[in-house]
């Protein structure tokens, strides 16, 4: 009797699996409102965050420590204030004075001509500038770097001319030393849209998925589905490859747009972005199907995703940059799929990285795909117990 | 096997939160016999059949379903059996064409788009089968349930009350298609409530708070209760029946139209009792018990013992 039984163990079934699957996708296709949101949330977002990369943002309030007497100090103090990138709001004395303006946000740069400015430069030592920066919003800062930048070598360009003119040199006859406080990484606004695109597949893939089981509970659908042969696994799967292709449109429409309206530059290779989100959208699905077996309706299954949500939008990098969070959130992060896609995305988006650079990020993913898809199985009821 | 018996459990129990829901219930149905499954809501019809058909674990008990083990092979027993639950539970926002197919998938039908045509004729739902499920009237809704645990042409039906919030045309018919598909060799177990529902099955079943009271025809039930009924005919029947009903002899005085049915167990009791109302006012007669008249007698019994 039990041989006959282990025997006759049904194996992963094919056609109960396309059985899932077109039942999912005629669902799917016939619950507008959700295909509206997964449509929706993405382009809300890109333009809500749309308008944030594009500001050029000017007049931000800068002050100057003048330690120098000498004369192309105050040229440089001059240009200074006739930048439209910059707000001289205040000249300081001391550097704790500018400390304190920087901590309490009432200015965003502090520039710094150090003592002998005029001196140092006329002598041809190239002496530096610090540029201190709250670059908690990378997008103003960057501009206003760049900007400062020109300012410095044309402004002194004036001065030296005649005799002074080998100072002007190649480098520049002043090095900007560019101290990026609170964000040291420099997250330049181009990073949002990778991360915008991890985030946007993570909200919308892990609470849609998580409503996939617990709406056959609630609904009574689950008694049918259950006094079937089939294999939990088989589900499973089923339930999440129409979910895929809608991870799919969300990525494209988010390039899309990124690309068109915001002109967003994409430095490596398209197809290997793709073929990366499947494995992330895949982890993104896995967490809802694991939540749906462990909610006991569609509320606690949304509730749960959400609690998932907020860490990895906290902690991924996405938020606040990562290096620069305490260890143990560093730890939390590392486990996150989304800590890693957003750095996939962003080296292949940005930097153009290829696969091998991009290998260390992708296995952490695919151990929590397994995991994940573990306790959903285990969990699955074959029961109604 | 020796026996033809399609379903054969013994002690099934089952408990949720310490409160035995199913009590040590055993049932033996054959081949071909349509056994109804009689009880009030709540005495536990729903979880023995899906103990029956591996949707919950017994705690106890043991037994086969189709010559397969209740316990260990559920997944053989899944493939063999047409499970209806009390609760629509096909899916709403799919359309009847859409739910016949995921179920002749899910069960692997050979030939499957031959299969749901069919099954689309013989349930006469060919001109809706585009109508979405969740818009459907209950008989409809019925009918295509009762299609989707056909379609992999399983030898035993579960069904779990079938016709509950279904008009009485649309029962009959039912009631007339089980019968014809019983003739084919099929096996049913069918939860109901209805009276006249019972007395179309071959065979009985009458459960009462999770015990299992009376099983067997209805004419084997009625005999085996040894209840003696009395029924009268005349003026101020109501009034009678309420002085009858405080007598020790009487355990039910019950108005059927113009009449009135007094039941007892103790036949000498109850004549003692009906005696003074026996005036040429009224004609009396003894009749066979109803098989409602025998639940009755069953649930006031069962009662008496569990407060004693
Ligand atoms: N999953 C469950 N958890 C707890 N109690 C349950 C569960 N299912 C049924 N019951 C209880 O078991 C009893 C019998 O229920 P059920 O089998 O549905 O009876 P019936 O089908 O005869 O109306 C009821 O009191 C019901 O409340
Ligand atoms: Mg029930």
């Amino acid at each position: 009797m039990i041989s006959r039984a282990a025997g006759k163990r049904p194996r992963f079934s094919l056609a109960r699996f396309w059985a899932v699957v077109f039942k999912e996708f005629v669902q799917m296709r016939r619950d507008r409102l959700t295909f509206g949101m997964t449509i929706g949330i993405p382009l809300l977002q890109l333009i809500l965050f749309g308008y944030a990369i594009n500001v050029d943002p000017k007049h931000l309030a800068a002050a100057v420590l003048l330690a120098d007497n000498g004369p192309q100090g105050r040229t440089l103090l001059y240009s200074i204030q006739n930048c439209s990138y910059l707000d001289l709001v205040r000249r300081v004395n001391s550097e704790s004075e500018a400390n304190q303006l920087l901590e309490r946000g009432d200015v965003q740069f502090v520039i710094n001509i150090p003592v002998n400015f005029t001196h140092d430069l006329l002598r041809g030592d190239r002496p530096s500038i610090l540029l201190e920066a709250d670059a908690t919003d990378p997008a103003a800062t960057s501009n206003a770097i760049g900007a400062l930048r020109t300012l410095l070598n044309s402004a002194l360009q004036n001065d030296l001319k005649g005799p002074f003119a080998f100072l002007a040199g190649a480098e520049g006859p002043v090095d900007l030393r560019v101290h990026a406080r609170y964000n040291p990484e420099a997250i330049t606004y181009y990073n949002i849209v990778p991360g915008l695109m991890g985030v946007v597949l993570q909200m919308t893939m892990t609470v849609i998925t998580g409503l996939a089981i617990t709406r056959e509970l609630e609904r009574g659908t689950m008694e049918t589905l259950l006094a079937m042969p089939t294999r939990p696994i088989e589900v499973m799967t089923g339930k999440i490859i129409p979910y895929i292709l809608l991870g799919y449109i969300q990525v494209i429409l988010i390039l899309s747009v990124a690309y068109f309206l915001f002109h967003v530059p994409i430095a490596g290779s398209l197809w290997l972005l793709f073929a990366v989100a499947l494995i992330f959208i895949i982890a993104t699905l896995a967490v809802g199907i694991t939540f749906s077996t462990l909610a006991q309706n569609q509320l606690q299954a949304v509730q749960m995703g959400y609690f998932f949500f907020l860490p990895s939008i906290l902690l991924s990098g996405f938020m606040f940059p990562f290096r620069g969070m305490p260890q143990w959130a560093q730890w939390v992060g590392e486990v996150l799929p989304l800590t890693h896609f957003l750095r996939i995305a962003r080296g292949i988006l940005i930097k153009g990285n290829g696969l091998r650079q991009i290998i260390p990020q992708l296995w952490p993913i695919v151990l929590f795909i397994v995991f994940a898809m573990t306790v959903a199985v285990k969990r699955y009821r074959r029961t109604l117990d | 096997m020796t026996d033809d018996f399609v379903i054969d459990v013994a002690a099934m129990t089952k408990q949720f939160d310490g409160h035995k829901v199913v009590d040590n219930v055993d049932l033996q149905v054959h081949a071909g016999e349509i056994c109804g499954f009689l009880g009030p809501n709540g005495s536990g019809k729903t979880t023995f059949i899906r103990m029956l058909c591996g949707l919950l674990r017994p705690d106890a008990g043991s037994g086969t379903c189709l010559g397969y083990d209740v316990i260990n092979e559920s997944e053989a027993i899944k493939r063999n059996v047409g499970y209806m639950t009390q609760r629509f539970s096909l899916y709403e926002d799919l359309t009847i064409s859409e739910n016949l197919d995921f179920v002749a998938r899910m069960y692997s039908v050979r030939d499957r788009r031959r299969a749901v045509r069919d099954s689309l004729d013989r349930l006469g739902l060919s001109q809706r089968s585009r109508q979405l499920a969740g818009e459907l009237s209950g008989g409809w809704k019925q009918r295509l349930a009762l299609a989707a645990c056909l379609i992999h042409q399983p030898k035993l039906l579960l069904l779990d009350e079938p016709t509950a919030g279904v008009d009485p045309q649309a029962r009959r018919e039912f009631w007339d298609q089980i019968h014809e598909l019983a003739g084919q060799g099929l096996t049913f177990l069918i939860s109901t409530h209805y009276m006249d529902e019972a007395e179309r099955c071959h065979r009985l079943a009458y459960i009462l708070n999770g015990v299992l009271l009376a099983h067997g025809t209805t004419g084997e039930i009625i005999s085996e209760t040894k209840l003696t009924t009395w029924e009268a005919r005349g003026p101020d029947l109501l009034e009678i029946a309420k002085k009858l009903r405080i007598n020790e002899g009487v355990e039910q005085a019950v108005h059927f139209g113009n009449l009135l049915h007094v039941s007892g167990a103790d036949s000498q009791a109850l004549e003692k009792a009906i005696e003074p109302y026996r005036t040429g006012l009224h004609r009396w007669r003894q009749i066979a018990p109803g098989l409602e008249d025998v639940f009755i007698h069953l649930m006031k019994n069962s009662k008496e013992k569990t407060s004693q």
